[in-house]
């Protein structure tokens, strides 16, 4: 037997519907937008100041503005200039060679098979170790006493190779951490944007009995080049940028050899605390990463017009 | 406690037996050196709550920011007995040293009134002090009020004690009667040298006793170990390779960073003719016969390397191979240690030294408080607990070097350290000249170094471009 019981509702409170004004939804639907806006324009705007003062935290009494006299000394520092040609020397190689690489790798892994997938798995793993992580794993690896890097250096004739410890080998050894650490990034990210590729003009090509370098030059490498904008993009946005391996492997030494813009930074900031100095090398710093992302979003706009035929 | 312990910890505290003599009647009743360090500790403090009223923040808790390292362990290990004697409460955070110092940095920059004490070294304070993040301490340690009479300020060794005072202007003498005290000495490196004796015993070596003989000792010792090398210094691009033995030896030739004008301007001092002279000793030392990846070197691989038998000596703090002659390392046991003065005419060794030091925060808002904390971890009677049941080397005081039973623990197992520390704790003290640039100077230092040991720049004209550099930078800072 069933019973069914059937029970009023109490009254409940009366429900208001917020209503909001058609006039001030835009404004409620852009709040969040705004509020990380602000969060990131206060710091931002605050290194803005900060970089056009003489600003020294074990100088307080000497804080004052000095506009752009921070940047001016620039102009005759040559440890700045030094800064900007390495942090463009370092910029430059690892991208072009994890570029190279990661291009390669990927026209190996192109075709979808069961030990391709697997190897691509594999190859990511050095882009899941922290890349301070890395650093100091290499940093064993190349030690001269126990190192095994050192001791296969030794085995081809390269017993006295220094590795970051010399001045002459340091920026190779930084780079090489470097594109082990992150020639998987653009690795994969290729490799996402040859298999997403249209197939009728590669099958067309082989029906024609075109030359498969040709097919490279002509077919692959214009298709692929969104791809290879964006990945050369995030790159070198954070090859320039770089710290962690750097500091981690030699503090930036061999003498300057290695004084990138983070580390020559960080070194203002927390051992020197010259604010002034610190924050004006950081904003030097956006703006070139500022100029390196417009040039990157334009050219990778202008191309994607060109594959939608409104060039 | 069985009643026959406590009555020789009361006779040792009433002062009728000396400690010596109550670690030995401890053991004649079977009570460990450890256990006995222990004992006496618990009558120490309750002998301390005698004379004061250490029970006035009873309640209050007071929070504090650490380095990972053997002081804070012993202070860790003792700190039950500082809430038993007080009532407070004492929260810490504890960093690794890699980070420790931005932390420092970030906290007090900010205005944290998050900690009320801090672990810090003194060269730290150079910049802490002016910024107004750090109290002079004098205001506590001359107010009976506020410090127990049993504190003995006064048997701080003399050099350390001073070389944590500083009237904040820019070049002014460490410990002048208008001077500050930014930070209170916990404990401290002396650089001397340490080495494997094993390594000199096996190769007919003798422990040198000045620069020339260094260089020559480390020359032999490399060709005789065949792998490995002659000596350890630091050689990291960073201040730290410069002031363990690099200022050591430098200063043993009455050689300068900076010099002080009679108008109070400051200009650098390292291009002299004397400098240069030893700058090419000691770059023709590391070259010879220093660690082949030195430039990478900080006190970690210093140490380790000594531990490990890849070095044969050091010339760098004297802690390092305390802690590198103990269980867990290649070559414990082997290590020993000996004064040095790297200039022959010198009377005695004159070692830069570096302090792990106390230091309140100007934003504590619990500044008494913090205070009892600070007088009680850097009091005699932990100096003493931290000595002998601890690891807790150097002590700045001298009734703790002057204790029988620390000696005696040192001279069983550290082959020469009382000694070497007897002969240098007069001559010790911070050689640096106290102004605001000294990280940025002395980082400019070793970075030269690093090219002159890399052949890329001649001793001569590293040193001249680097006193050009660095009186650039004192003149932009308003100080050359």
């Amino acid at each position: 037997m069933t019973t069914t019981h059937t029970q009023s509702l109490p009254p409940g409170p009366r429900r208001h519907r917020f209503r909001v004004s058609r006039r001030m939804l835009p404004y409620l639907l852009s709040l969040p937008a705004l509020l990380t806006c602000i969060g990131i324009l206060i710091p931002f705007l605050t290194a803005v100041a900060y970089s056009l003062q003489r600003y020294r935290l074990s100088q307080p009494w000497a804080r004052q503005w000095n506009w752009g006299q921070n940047y001016l000394n620039f102009l005759s520092d040559p440890a700045f200039w030094n800064t900007l040609k390495v942090s463009v020397t370092y910029a430059l190689v690892t991208v072009v060679v994890e570029l190279l690489l990661g291009l390669g790798i990927a026209l190996l892994l192109q075709r979808r098979s069961r030990l391709n997938n697997f190897v691509s798995i594999m190859l990511l793993m050095p882009l899941m170790t922290a890349p301070a992580l890395a650093a100091l794993m290499w940093k064993l690896m190349t030690n001269p006493g126990f190192g095994i890097l050192s001791y296969l250096a030794g085995l081809i004739g390269l017993g006295d190779f220094r590795w970051a410890s010399d001045p002459q080998t340091a920026m190779l050894t930084v780079v090489i951490v470097d594109v082990w650490v992150y020639t998987p990034f653009i690795m994969i990210l290729l490799l996402a944007g040859l298999r997403s590729l249209p197939q009728q003009p590669f099958e067309a090509a082989a029906l024609d009995g075109v030359p498969r370098l040709f097919v490279f030059w002509r077919i692959t490498l214009p298709m692929l080049t969104p791809f290879l904008l964006t990945a050369t993009l995030f790159r070198v946005i954070e090859s320039i940028q770089q710290f962690d391996i750097i500091y981690a492997m030699t503090q930036g030494g061999p003498g300057d050899r290695l004084t990138v813009f983070q580390v020559e930074a960080y070194l203002n900031f927390f051992q020197s605390t010259n604010v002034g100095r610190s924050a004006a090398l950081l904003m030097i710093l956006w703006a070139i990463t500022y100029a390196l992302s417009n040039v990157f979003i334009k050219n990778w706009l202008r191309l994607r017009e060109r594959s939608r035929g409104n060039a | 406690m069985y009643e026959k312990e406590k009555g020789l910890v009361d006779a040792f505290m009433r002062g009728q037996m000396s400690r010596r003599g109550l670690i030995r009647g401890l053991g004649a009743l079977g009570v460990s050196t450890a256990t006995a360090g222990v004992l006496v500790n618990l009558a120490a403090t309750r002998a301390l709550a005698a004379d004061f009223d250490w029970k006035k923040h009873a309640g209050t808790t007071v929070k504090l920011l650490l380095n990972k390292h053997p002081y804070t362990d012993a202070m860790i290990a003792n700190l039950e007995n500082f809430k038993e004697l007080t009532g407070m409460d004492v929260q810490y955070d504890v960093f690794p040293e890699d980070v420790y110092f931005d932390k420092v940095t970030a906290a007090l920059s900010s205005g944290s009134t998050e900690y009320d004490a801090f672990m810090t070294g003194a060269y730290m304070t150079w910049t802490y002090g002016p910024a107004g993040w750090a109290e002079d301490l004098n205001q506590w340690i001359h107010d009976p009020e506020k410090t127990n009479p049993l504190y003995a300020w006064e048997d701080m060794l003399p050099g350390v004690r001073k070389s944590c005072a500083w009237n904040g202007v820019p070049g002014g003498a460490l410990g002048s009667d208008d001077a500050k005290q930014w930070c209170i000495p916990w404990g401290y490196e002396q650089n001397n040298l340490t080495y494997n004796k094993r390594v000199f015993d096996a190769n007919g070596l003798s422990v040198p006793t000045d620069l020339d003989g260094l260089v020559e000792t480390a020359a032999r010792a490399k060709a005789a170990m065949g792998s490995g090398y002659g000596v350890g210094v630091r050689g990291s691009r960073s201040w730290a390779t410069i002031h363990p033995g690099f200022l050591s030896g430098y200063a043993s030739f009455d050689q300068k960073d900076l010099t002080v004008g009679a108008d109070g301007k400051l200009a650098a001092a390292m291009n002299t003719d004397v400098s240069k002279e030893f700058h090419r000793k000691w770059v023709q030392m590391i070259q010879d016969s220093g660690a082949p990846d030195w430039s990478t070197h900080t006190w970690y691989q210093v140490g380790t390397d000594l531990g490990a038998g890849k070095s044969a000596m050091i010339f760098d703090a004297d802690i390092l191979g305390y802690f590198m002659n103990g269980p867990g390392n290649a070559e414990a046991g082997n290590l020993a240690f000996a004064p040095f003065k790297a200039n022959p005419a010198a009377a005695a060794p004159t070692p830069n030294i570096w302090i792990w030091s106390l230091a309140m925060s100007s934003f504590s808002t619990r500044k008494d408080a913090a205070w009892h904390f600070l007088q009680w971890a850097s009091g005699p009677e932990h100096g003493l607990f931290g000595a002998t049941a601890m690891d807790f080397v150097n002590p700045v005081r001298a009734s703790v070097w002057a204790d029988g039973a620390f000696r005696d623990k040192l001279s069983k197992s550290y082959s020469g350290y009382v000694e070497m520390h007897d002969v240098s704790a007069p001559g010790a003290s911070i050689k640096f000249t106290p102004q605001p640039l000294f990280f940025d100077l002395t980082t400019e230092w070793a970075a030269t170094l690093q090219k002159m040991v890399a052949r890329e720049v001649p001793v001569d004209e590293g040193l001249d471009r680097l006193a050009e550099s660095v009186n650039g930078q004192l003149k932009e800072a308003g100080l050359g």
